[in-house]
C-alpha cells in the first residue's frame, strides 16, 4: 500500500538541494527496477533453471528405482547414459533416432502448414467485407481452446468405429472402416490435430504483421502492374519476414517439444509413427523409471534446440543485416 | 518519504515472496492423524471416498488416530507413489497393484513388515498364500500385505450362449475358440469376445498367463529376459490370433485401451464374453447388466496341455497395502493396516467392491458363497501363478505389454499376422529388456 499511496514522490524529491540527500535517492532509483526484478529472477531460477542444472546433474547419474529415494547419493556413472542413448547399434538409440525422425518430420510439417495456412487467412481477412469480425474470431477458437478439449474432441472424431472422420468418409464413398489413431496412420492424425491448434497463432502473428506494411507499396506495385500473386511473392512476404522469422522460430520449439497433444490423443498407447521425442523421453523415464537416462535424452533434445536456435538467429539475423 | 517508499518496495515483495513460498510448505502433523492414498477400487472415487470414511469413522472411535483419504486413479498412482518416493513428502500409507510389489520394495520408499509386525498382523499364515506370494522379492520380509484379492476369469451373456445352442461353458481352449466362433456375428455387430487391445498392462497379464499355459518362463536362471521363447510365442500368437485368425473379436478393440471399456461391450451385448478380474462386477452391474443375465467360468487352458506348461488361469491380481518409510506415525499406520486386514473390515470392504478376501478367516460372509465369486476366490487360492517378485517387473509389463499392443494395431488393421510377426515383436521386447540402460543391477 505504501508504494501506490505515493507514486509521485519520486520524480520532485531529485530537485532537493541537500547533497547528503541526493544520493540516496539515485542509489533507490538504481535499485528499485533491480528489486522490481528480483521476484520474477528468482522464481525464474527456482522454477527453471535450477531444475533444468538438476536435470543435467541427474543425467551422469546411475538414477533407477534402487536410488530413487536417495537420489543425491547415486552412483556417477559420467557419460554411461549418453553412450547408451546414442548407441545406435543397440535397440535403445535407434528407438531414439527414429523418434528424432519422426520429430522433425512432425514440425517441419506442422510449422510449415500452419505457416501457410495462417498467411492465406491473413490476407484472405485483410479486406473488409461483411462477416470480417466474425471469420476472425472463429478462425481464432482453436486457440483459444483449452488444449485438453481440442484434443479430446479430436480423439473422438478419429474413432474408428463410431468418429465422425470415418463416418464422414464412408458416406462419401472413400472407405471409412481405418483407424487414425493407430499404426502409420497415427502420424497424419497427430500433425493434422497439431495444426489445427497451432495456425491460429500463426494467423494471429501473421496478421498483425500484415497491419505494418504500408498500403500504398501495393498502390504503386499495381500501377507498375504487378498481379496479386506478384505482390504477395514480392511486397508481403519480404515485409512480413522479420514477424515470420520469430513466428517460426517459435513454432518450432513448440511442436518440437511437444507432449500435450500426443499424449492426451493417444494415452500411453502412442504409436511408433507419432512417438514425439518429449513421449519418447517420458516413457523412458517414468515408465521404465530410469531417470538417468531420460535426463540424459532431455539434455540432448536442450543442446539440439539450442544449436537450431543459435544457427537460426545468427542465419536470419546476418540476412536482415545485408538486407 | 523515499526511505518508506524503498522500504515499501522492498516489503511489498517480500510478501509476495513469502506468501508464494508459504504454498510449499509442508502441513503441520499432529501424529494423531495419518494420511492414506487409497487407489480407486469401486465405481468412482465418490464412492470409496464414501465407503472407506464409513469404516474408519469405527477406527477413529477406537484408536482416536483421524485418517484423511485421497482416492487416487489406477492411472496415477504409480506416478505418484514414484514422486513421493522422490520427494519424501507423501502419505503415510498407500494402496498398490501387486505386481508393483517387488519393483517398489527396491526404492526402499516402503517399511518392510517384520515378523514382528506380521504378528501384529495375526500372522503370515492368516493370508492367503496365492496372496502373500506378490509382497514382495522371495526371501525378504514383504514391503507390502495384501488388501483386495482378485483374479482373472471368464464373463459370458447367458442370452447369447442359448442363442447360439452353448449349454456348456468350454472347458479348453479349443472348445473356448469353437464357442466365441459360434457367437460371433459381425452383421449383427455382435463378437465372441471383447479385449483391451491398447492396454499394456491387460496385454502383459494375458501373455503371461497364456505363454506360462504354454510353459514359457519369463526370466532364465540368471535373471535374463526371455520374452521370445518358441512357448512365449505360441502364448501370445494365442491372444492375438483371436482377432487376426479366429476373427472373433471386434478390429475396434485394438484401439480400447482400458478394461473399463471392454467391460462396457460385454454389458451392451456387443461381445458374449469377457475375460476380466472379478472388479469387472460391479461396472457390469453399474452398466445394467443384472446378475443373472451373466455366468462366470475359469479360463480355459490347452488340452493336452502342452510340456512344461501350467494351468494358469489368473495372475495372482489385487491390491496390496504399504507404510511409507517416511511416515511420521509408523505405529499408527501398521495399526491401520491391522485394521483394514481384519477379518471384519476384509469382509466388509471387500464385498462393497466385489473384490476377494485375502485372509482365510473372513470368507464366512454369505455374500462371498455366489457361484461367481467362488469361482474367482477358487482360481486366486489354486489356480493363479504370481508374476515375476524381481525389481523390473514393470519393466516387463511395458515392453511385452507394449509389442502385443502394437501386434493388435497390425491385427485391426489389415488382419494378417504371422508366427513370425510375433517372435519378432518380442525379440524386440527381449531386447529392450535386456538393455535396461544401467537399469538392471
Amino acid at each position: 500500500m505504501t508504494v501506490t499511496s505515493t507514486p509521485r514522490a519520486a520524480p520532485t524529491s531529485g530537485a532537493e538541494p541537500n547533497g547528503s540527500r541526493r544520493r540516496r535517492p539515485r542509489l533507490s532509483k538504481r535499485s528499485v527496477p533491480y528489486l522490481l526484478l528480483a521476484p520474477a529472477l528468482f522464481f525464474e531460477l527456482l522454477v527453471h533453471i535450477v531444475p533444468m542444472l538438476g536435470g543435467l546433474w541427474m543425467s551422469f547419474l546411475r538414477l533407477n528405482q534402487f536410488f530413487l529415494r536417495e537420489w543425491m547419493s547415486a552412483p556417477f556413472t559420467g557419460l554411461a547414459n549418453y553412450r547408451f542413448a546414442l548407441d545406435f547399434d543397440g535397440a535403445a538409440g535407434v528407438e531414439l533416432l527414429q523418434s528424432f525422425g519422426v520429430t522433425a518430420a512432425f514440425s517441419v510439417i506442422t510449422v510449415g502448414v500452419s505457416w501457410v495456412l495462417g498467411l492465406a487467412a491473413a490476407l484472405f481477412l485483410q479486406r473488409s467485407f461483411p462477416g470480417r469480425t466474425l471469420l476472425r474470431g472463429l478462425f481464432l477458437v482453436p486457440y483459444a481452446l483449452p488444449i485438453y478439449t481440442s484434443v479430446m474432441i479430436w480423439k473422438f472424431m478419429l474413432d474408428r468405429s463410431d468418429g465422425m472422420v470415418n463416418a464422414t468418409l464412408s458416406d462419401l464413398g472413400l472407405g471409412g472402416e481405418r483407424f487414425w489413431l493407430l499404426g502409420n496412420n497415427a502420424f497424419l492424425s497427430l500433425t493434422i490435430t497439431a495444426v489445427w491448434r497451432l495456425w491460429p497463432f500463426a494467423f494471429l502473428a501473421l496478421m498483425a504483421g500484415l497491419q505494418s506494411i504500408p498500403t500504398d507499396i501495393y498502390d504503386a506495385a499495381a500501377v507498375d502492374g504487378a498481379g496479386l500473386w506478384q505482390q504477395i511473392r514480392t511486397i508481403t512476404v519480404p515485409m512480413l519476414s522479420p514477424v515470420s522469422q520469430v513466428l517460426i522460430l517459435v513454432l518450432f520449439l513448440w511442436t518440437f517439444n511437444d507432449f500435450n497433444v500426443p499424449y492426451l490423443l493417444f494415452d500411453q498407447a502412442v504409436p511408433s509413427s507419432a512417438n514425439l521425442i518429449s513421449i519418447h523421453i517420458y516413457q523412458n523415464s517414468f515408465l521404465t523409471w530410469n531417470f538417468g537416462l531420460g535426463s540424459a535424452m532431455s539434455t540432448l533434445l536442450l543442446l539440439f534446440l539450442l544449436v537450431i536456435t543459435a544457427g537460426y538467429l545468427m542465419l536470419t539475423s546476418r540476412r536482415s543485416r545485408n538486407a | 518519504m523515499r526511505h518508506r517508499r524503498l522500504s515499501g518496495v522492498i516489503v511489498l515483495i517480500l510478501v509476495l515472496m513469502s506468501s508464494l513460498l508459504a504454498g510449499c510448505a509442508r502441513e503441520q502433523d499432529d501424529g494423531r492423524t495419518l494420511t492414506y492414498w487409497a487407489s480407486n477400487q469401486g465405481n468412482s472415487p465418490q464412492q470409496d471416498r464414501r465407503i472407506l470414511n464409513e469404516e474408519f469413522e469405527k477406527f477413529t472411535a477406537r484408536t482416536g488416530i483421524e485418517v484423511n483419504v485421497e482416492v487416487i486413479g489406477w492411472g496415477d498412482l504409480l506416478n505418484k507413489i514414484l514422486g513421493s518416493a522422490v520427494s519424501g513428502v507423501g502419505p503415510d500409507v498407500v494402496n498398490l497393484g501387486n505386481t508393483w510389489a517387488a519393483s517398489l520394495q527396491a526404492t526402499g520408499a516402503f517399511v518392510p513388515f517384520t515378523e514382528e509386525r506380521m504378528r501384529q498382523l495375526g500372522g503370515r499364515e492368516r493370508f492367503l498364500e496365492t496372496s502373500m506370494s506378490s509382497t514382495g522379492m522371495p526371501g525378504r520380509p514383504p514391503s507390502s500385505v495384501p488388501l483386495y484379492g482378485l483374479s482373472y476369469g471368464v464373463f459370458y451373456n447367458k442370452a447369447m450362449f442359448r442363442e447360439a445352442g452353448i449349454e456348456q461353458p468350454p472347458s479348453n481352449w479349443s472348445e473356448f475358440v469353437d464357442v466365441a466362433r459360434r457367437l460371433t456375428r459381425p452383421s449383427q455387430e455382435q463378437w465372441g469376445m471383447t479385449l483391451a487391445g491398447a492396454s499394456y498392462t491387460e496385454n502383459a497379464h494375458f501373455a503371461f498367463m497364456l505363454g506360462n499355459q504354454e510353459g514359457a518362463q519369463l526370466f532364465d536362471s540368471d535373471g535374463r529376459a526371455t520374452f521370445a521363447s518358441p512357448p512365449m510365442v505360441t502364448g501370445v500368437q494365442r491372444y492375438v490370433e483371436l482377432m487376426s485368425e479366429y476373427e472373433v473379436v471386434n478390429p475396434d478393440d485394438a484401439e480400447i485401451g482400458s478394461a473399463t471399456e471392454a467391460v462396457g461391450n460385454f454389458a451392451n451385448g456387443e461381445a458374449g464374453m469377457l475375460v476380466a478380474q472379478n472388479s469387472a462386477i460391479a461396472a457390469i452391474r453399474a452398466a445394467g447388466m443384472a446378475d443373472s443375465q451373466w455366468g462366470v467360468f475359469p479360463l480355459p487352458v490347452p488340452e493336452p496341455m502342452p510340456e512344461g506348461g501350467e494351468a494358469v488361469r489368473s495372475h495372482v491380481a489385487g491390491t496390496n497395502i504399504a507404510v511409507y518409510r517416511n511416515s511420521d506415525n509408523k505405529e499408527a499406520a501398521v495399526e491401520l493396516v491391522e485394521f483394514l486386514t481384519s477379518a471384519e473390515e476384509q469382509s466388509i470392504l471387500n464385498e462393497k467392491y466385489g473384490s476377494l478376501p485375502v485372509v482365510t478367516d473372513a470368507y464366512d460372509n454369505p455374500a462371498f458363497d455366489t457361484k461367481a465369486l467362488r469361482t474367482f476366490s477358487s482360481v486366486l487360492a489354486e489356480s493363479s501363478k504370481r508374476v515375476p517378485m524381481i525389481p523390473n517387473e514393470n519393466r516387463f509389463e511395458t515392453t511385452v505389454g507394449a509389442a502385443v499392443r502394437d501386434l493388435f494395431a497390425r491385427a485391426g488393421t489389415d488382419r494378417s499376422v504371422s508366427r513370425s510377426d510375433i517372435a519378432d515383436a518380442l525379440d524386440e521386447a527381449q531386447q529392450k529388456m535386456r538393455s535396461g540402460g544401467g537399469s538392471t543391477r
